[in-house]
């Protein structure tokens, strides 16, 4: 028996004998996720986190003190009832756990992988309070995941009898997968429309293999046509058919908008026309969705073969752009943030593996232009640094350049991951629908849009959000539909 | 959906037609937009091509492509009764099209083929059409014909002189543009190059000008940026602001450099693909 087993075996008895104390709740050491090694991974596109074993699991689920108020729940964008489906992995229930998990979330394989914890459930969860630190919190995503992961093939839920009732869904990014399975389970005959020849949104062709294989996105896909949701590809709302054809003259009778974002921002300073410069949402898409990883082994995608690497931006998706670049060959990747770290925007733990990854980080330092030699292509990026002034209207230090402070970096490409705006399309080709002056579509708390019979959710209503929170308003909008399309 | 070839035919050398089944983008299009199309759904690039015709009861848009690299020239190698992965569309915004007066319609090599649908459009709307052609030599002029049925006046031009006038489509351009009255529109299409000097010949006589860019793109829909372009000193994306912009202001030097950025890969994967086809006896087809 390891010295886990043996400790957790321990634990396990003095629990049955009703004898767990706080005290021994909090000795137990923080597990720490499995990873690929940090050398090997740089070469390979492999998932790098591996998952908890079950003894782990059930020793970071016996750390949760089962608080009353559970304010770990308070934190969740969703509401999942984490007390409990932790103390059902404590005790080994491990299908249990991921049907309350599956009450109020349908992607828990993919959530526990991408969700930022540490400021959800885990930044409220009163072990972390107790050590003042998040990452002393009980690892929920992490235990999530294992659930998940464990059960494979994904349940099939109950579908009611045919309303006679035609939903389309606009999208198939997490938003729409969840308004189409909540849609479908109410009997409604339901349509997902998706521009790319793959479905499954920014999950398939922005966030990398490394950090949620492909597979996974895959089986939701699965179980949705499984359920009955048909799924049409390369169909771009807008162009090959408007809203207003979808509602007058195809039948149908409600509609989810879930196109996310679109129109990458880019800085605006000189030379970022040159040969070499990407937004992230181009690199990521290439490498992942097109598979330029593979060029010359079965792709055909071309893709920078870049030595060394500047990438501008502090979020996930820079992070990913980032950890892509050194997986396609990079020798040297630079990342750029405007702001200290403590402000990135990205998950702790793929900060964490991306300086493991090599990853150099430039804080506080950001491009005034980018170079090019005659022939156009990116030859260095001149950066400033930059100082913590007065808060900003986001209460975040804004930062400020200091003159003079010009230095160079010797690149060949320059990745700008510093956001997007709304998808245009939408807007362009549905003049029924109101938009904010940032181009999201406006809808009520219920997801309904100024349009009769209209919903929207995700990027395209919140800006850049989180899978979460689309996945959150994909159930909204799903519910409001199954009400409006009842009464009529 | 099939997306199954039905007919095919080589209009040139390295210029191929092909009708394609896709009948909600048979229906949808209008002059002036483009598909994505790609030959597998697992590997491969996404190109953006054209549509150079449709017919929406049969339910197939017609497609115009020249062999150039992996993509097209694996295209080329397909036949009637095969299918692509997919294709998407139709993308970009439509032609603006209404009653100018006279408009000169200038095509080279294979843009022929995007601007023929303008053309026909323009004529249906009740414009004077006065065309001129320009190829390297007579055996690459395409779509000849179908533009004669539609032009008021059509001038031909090789650079070689084989065929027509021994020219540039510039020269003739001029010409028309001094003509009185003038012209009040110029669209313009083929190599950036020959789009970009139409633009300095119609410039310092103020006829508007438009023209169709076909920049590398990705998903077609604003997502990825990959399509960008400088108009009048701001970033347009091509596949949802255009394809086509008042030439006057687009940047075709920043284009044309943009253009080659994947020139040695794509040369890597023909190579690679001619090897192929090579091994497996399809150039002796
Ligand atoms: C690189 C990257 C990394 C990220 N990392 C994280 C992370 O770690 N954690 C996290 O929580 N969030 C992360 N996000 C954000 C998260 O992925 C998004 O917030 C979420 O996917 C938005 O979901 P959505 O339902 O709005 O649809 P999206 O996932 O944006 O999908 C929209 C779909 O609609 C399709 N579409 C667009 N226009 C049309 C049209 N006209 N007709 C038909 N279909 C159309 C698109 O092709 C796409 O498939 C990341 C984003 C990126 C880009
Ligand atoms: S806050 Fe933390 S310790 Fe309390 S119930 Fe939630 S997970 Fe458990
Ligand atoms: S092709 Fe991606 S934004 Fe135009």
């Amino acid at each position: 028996m390891s010295l886990d087993e043996a400790r957790l075996h321990e634990l396990l008895q003095k629990q049955q004998a009703g004898q767990v104390k706080a005290k021994d709740r909090y000795e137990i050491p923080s597990q720490p996720m499995p990873a690929q090694d940090a050398v090997v991974r740089r070469s390979n596109i492999n998932e790098v986190a591996l998952g908890y074993t079950e003894t782990q699991a059930r020793l970071e689920a016996m750390r949760c003190l089962q608080c009353k108020n559970a304010p770990c729940v308070e934190g969740c964008p969703v509401r999942i009832r984490i007390r409990d489906f932790v103390a059902a992995i404590a005790d080994g229930k491990y299908d249990e756990a991921l049907a309350i998990i599956r009450e109020n979330s349908l992607l828990p394989a993919v959530c526990g992988r991408v969700c930022p914890q540490e400021v959800q459930c885990q930044e409220t969860c009163t072990v972390g309070r107790k050590f003042k630190d998040v990452d002393k919190s009980v690892s929920i995503g992490r235990l999530e995941r294992f659930v998940a992961d464990r059960h494979k093939g994904g349940l099939l839920p109950k579908i009611a009898p045919p309303t006679g009732k035609k939903v389309a869904i606009i999208g198939s990014g997490p938003g729409g997968i969840v308004c189409a399975a909540d849609t479908r389970r109410a009997g409604h005959d339901v349509t997902v429309f998706e521009a790319f020849h793959k479905p499954g949104g920014v999950m398939v062709y922005g966030i990398p293999e490394f950090r949620l294989p492909k597979a996974i996105v895959q089986e939701e896909i699965d179980v949705l046509k499984k359920m009955g949701v048909k799924i049409v590809c390369n169909f771009i709302v807008g162009r090959t058919r408007t809203i207003g054809d979808l509602m007058k003259e195809d039948g149908f009778d409600a509609v989810y908008v879930g196109v996310g974002a679109g129109l990458p921002r880019f800085m605006g300073i000189e030379g970022e026309q040159l040969v070499g410069v990407y937004s992230a949402n181009e690199y990521l898409t290439r490498s992942n969705l097109m598979r330029a990883y593979a060029f010359g082994k079965g792709s055909d995608t071309p893709i920078a073969q870049s030595k060394r690497v500047a990438v501008v931006g502090g979020g996930n998706v820079a992070m990913d752009a980032a950890r892509t670049a050194v997986r396609l060959g990079a020798e040297k990747v630079y990342l750029v943030y405007r702001r200290s770290e403590k402000e990135m925007p990205a998950r702790v733990e793929e900060v964490h593996h991306a300086k493991e990854e090599g990853i150099e980080f430039h804080i506080l330092q950001n491009p005034k232009r980018i170079l090019g030699n005659e022939m156009g292509h990116v030859v260095g990026i001149e950066c400033l640094r930059y100082e913590l002034g007065e808060p900003d209207d986001s209460g975040r230090r804004r930062p400020v350049p200091i003159d003079g402070s010009e230095f160079m970096l010797d690149v060949d490409t320059v990745i700008v991951a510093i956001g997007n705006g709304a998808n245009p399309l939408i807007q362009q080709t549905t003049p029924e629908l109101e938009f904010n002056k940032w181009g999201n579509v406006i809808v009520d708390e219920k997801c309904a849009t100024s349009m009769k019979g209209v919903y929207a959710g995700g990027d395209i209503v919140l800006g850049a959000a989180t899978v979460i929170l689309a996945m959150g308003q994909g159930r909204i909008a799903a519910a409001a539909i199954n009400e409006y399309l009842a009464k009529g | 959906m099939s997306y199954k070839i039905v007919s095919k035919q080589q209009l040139s050398e390295n210029v191929f037609t092909i009708e394609v089944e896709a009948p909600l983008i048979a229906r949808a299009r209008k002059a002036g937009q483009f598909v994505i199309v790609g030959v597998s759904n697992e590997y491969g690039e996404r190109i953006p091509l054209t549509i150079a015709g449709a017919e929406p009861v049969k339910g197939t848009i017609r497609l115009i492509f020249q062999r150039v690299g992996k993509t097209t020239t694996q295209m080329a190698d397909m036949n009637v009764g095969d299918s692509f992965g997919h294709v998407a569309g139709p993308l970009g915004k439509p032609t603006h099209v209404q009653k100018f007066g006279t408009v000169v319609c200038v095509g080279g090599g294979i843009g022929n083929a995007p601007l023929l649908p303008i053309a026909q459009a323009m004529k249906q709307a009740g414009n004077t059409i006065l065309s001129i052609l320009g190829s390297r030599n007579k055996e690459l002029l395409i779509l000849e014909e179908e533009f004669k049925i539609i032009s008021d006046e059509l001038i031909i031009v090789t650079d070689d002189g084989s065929y027509g006038r021994k020219a540039m489509v510039t020269e003739p351009l001029k010409e028309l543009c001094r003509r009185n009255p003038k012209p009040d529109l110029v669209v313009a299409i083929g190599p950036t190059i020959m789009m970009k000097f139409c633009c300095e010949t119609t410039r310092p006589m103020q006829i508007p000008t438009v023209v169709s860019l076909n920049t590398i793109m990705v998903d077609g829909t604003g997502m990825c940026g990959g399509c960008r372009v400088e108009v009048g000193g701001k970033t347009k994306f091509v596949c949802v602001d255009g394809p086509e912009f008042d030439g006057h202001q687009v940047d075709f030097d920043q284009m044309m450099k943009r253009m080659t950025a994947y020139r040695k890969l794509e040369q890597q994967a023909l190579d690679a693909y001619q090897e192929h086809r090579c091994k497996i006896g399809l150039d002796q087809r």
